[in-house]
């Protein structure tokens, strides 16, 4: 089973991408990394590529100037090479004032802004949202998330009618690895959300079941997130070797042989993969571009994948 | 957090190896060269427990009492509680203990010392790894003397040469005196194994 083509214009493109990273030398390769897919949004139809950024645990560097200059290249990469939807929360620490940090630095560029309230009180809930764009620096955000579906009969209102008032573009409910899936169902058959957060990878795929149809039946967005189970799952896997069908779609590592087994799912919209490495976004985000599997060639990845 | 069983103690963890082991670097290059100060007193509580001169509880006590201070504050209040929302509960903790010693030390003068039997011995081991051989994990870790873990100045080496006083002393105090030491002993282990993990 040969896995989808791409269409010659991207193919085109990325030859001339290419020939231009040969001709100007390895400084300016990262400008010739080819940008990631983009899928729609199914509410509005606006394209968001199909890799973002995760912001758990590696955006979390405290006051370390050095470490906040790190991250500013992190997004800075991520940016240049086509990267637009960044996710954080005010549960990581202080990953939200390292983006805001950063996009301060440089020169605050247009950005898919999203994060989540998290608090048990929905009297606290607008606060929260405020002292948010405060540490990212921005006048409002694209999108905000219900966090694990913390309060989110008292949050999904407020944030509801955020969008109504024309304070916020989108609405969402976020879960981790399997947990409230039930819940998590029942939001999105009763209320009219554009997105919703969930763990999928090539291991975790629970989700395949019943979030993953009733959001393409509700025509709601997918982010996936833990692509890489923390990193937990690279680690494992990357003690063999890449098997050779990944060549037939292109992923000359791991990291991109999970992504895009996850973002070629009709039902997802995008992955979020976190990292602290320039190195490692910009792979990340060629695990985005190129040619992706189709349904049947996404089984045998997870069936070389489950072989290791 | 409903279902908390279903979460694992990676998952509490917040931030990356790296940004921890340079958190305690630039504590330590902050307040060069207190740190040296700290391993003196780690000496003196050494001597003073070993040797058992007459009065060396309100000392020793207070000594601990005053570390125990300095690193809720300067440490897990001031610098920590940026990477972790439980700094600002581990630093209650410690501040509460350094209350206690005070209370159990200086104040109350409840124990006195002597090295006796198995566990007097491990007291006197403890400490001496605590004060003496801890600030060189990181050097056979890899990591270098910058960012050592300091008895005195880091959670950990204090909590570990407390454990070793308590051993060495007696007196009604010193069981109480070893509740928040041996938790944090848990929570440190938990840490320790999660950013191991990771690579850390």
């Amino acid at each position: 089973m040969s896995p989808d083509r791409v269409s010659r214009r991207a193919v085109v493109g990325a030859m001339a991408a290419g020939a231009a990273a040969i001709a100007l030398g390895p400084d300016h390769l990262q400008a010739a990394v080819a940008a990631p897919q983009t899928k729609p949004i199914p509410s509005t139809g606006e394209q968001v590529p199909v890799v973002g950024l995760g912001s758990w645990s590696t955006f979390n560097v405290g006051k370390d100037t050095q470490l906040l200059d790190e991250c500013t290249a992190v997004i800075s990469a991520f940016l240049a090479a086509g990267g637009r939807m960044i996710d954080s929360s005010p549960m990581y620490g202080s990953s939200q004032a390292t983006i805001g940090y950063a996009l301060g630095k440089l020169g605050h560029p247009p950005v898919f802004s999203a994060d989540k309230v998290w608090t048990s009180s929905g009297a606290e809930g607008p606060a929260q949202v405020q002292e948010s764009r405060t540490r990212w620096g921005i006048r409002q955000f694209d999108l905000l998330q219900v966090h694990n579906l913390l309060a989110w009969e008292e949050q999904l209102p407020m944030l509801l009618a955020m969008k109504k008032e024309g304070k916020l573009r989108y609405v969402g409910i976020t879960t981790s690895e399997g947990r409230r899936h039930e819940e998590i169902e029942q939001v999105m058959r009763a209320y009219p959300i554009d997105f919703v957060q969930v763990t999928y990878n090539i291991q975790a795929r629970q989700v395949e079941q019943r979030i993953l149809p009733l959001a393409a039946d509700r025509g709601i967005a997918v982010i996936c997130n833990r692509p890489f189970e923390k990193g937990a799952l690279l680690r494992e896997v990357e003690a063999h070797p890449l098997p050779p069908m990944a060549a037939d779609i292109g992923a000359r590592t791991w990291a991109q042989f999970i992504l895009k087994f996850i973002v070629s799912n009709p039902a997802v919209t995008c992955a979020i993969p976190a990292t602290s490495k320039v190195a490692h976004v910009q792979e990340n985000l060629q695990g985005g571009s190129g040619v992706m599997p189709n349904a049947a060639f996404r089984a045998r990845m997870a069936g070389a994948v489950a072989a290791l | 957090m409903s279902e908390w069983w279903t979460y694992r103690v990676a998952d509490f963890l917040m931030y990356s190896a790296r940004t921890w082991h340079r958190l305690i670097e630039q504590y330590n290059a902050a307040f060069w060269p207190l740190q040296l100060f700290a391993v003196l007193l780690g000496l003196i509580i050494m001597a003073l427990a070993v040797r058992a001169p007459a009065g060396q509880g309100r000392a020793v006590g207070g000594i601990l009492a005053v570390l125990w201070g300095w690193v809720a504050i300067a440490f897990l209040w001031r610098r920590y509680a940026t990477i972790s929302t439980a700094g600002a509960w581990f630093a209650g903790a410690f501040g509460i203990q350094a209350i206690l010693l005070a209370w159990a030390g200086p104040l109350r003068n409840t124990f006195s010392f002597g090295v006796r039997g198995a566990a007097g011995w491990l007291g006197v081991v403890l400490l001496a790894a605590a004060v003496l051989a801890y600030p060189f994990v990181s050097v056979l870790a890899g990591r270098g003397i910058a960012q050592a873990e300091v008895f005195g100045m880091m959670p950990d080496p204090t909590v570990l040469g407390t454990i070793g006083v308590l051993l060495i002393a007696r007196g009604g105090w010193r069981r109480r005196l070893l509740a928040i030491p041996v938790l944090w002993c848990m929570v440190s282990a938990a840490m320790i194994w999660a950013l191991r993990q990771e690579g850390g």
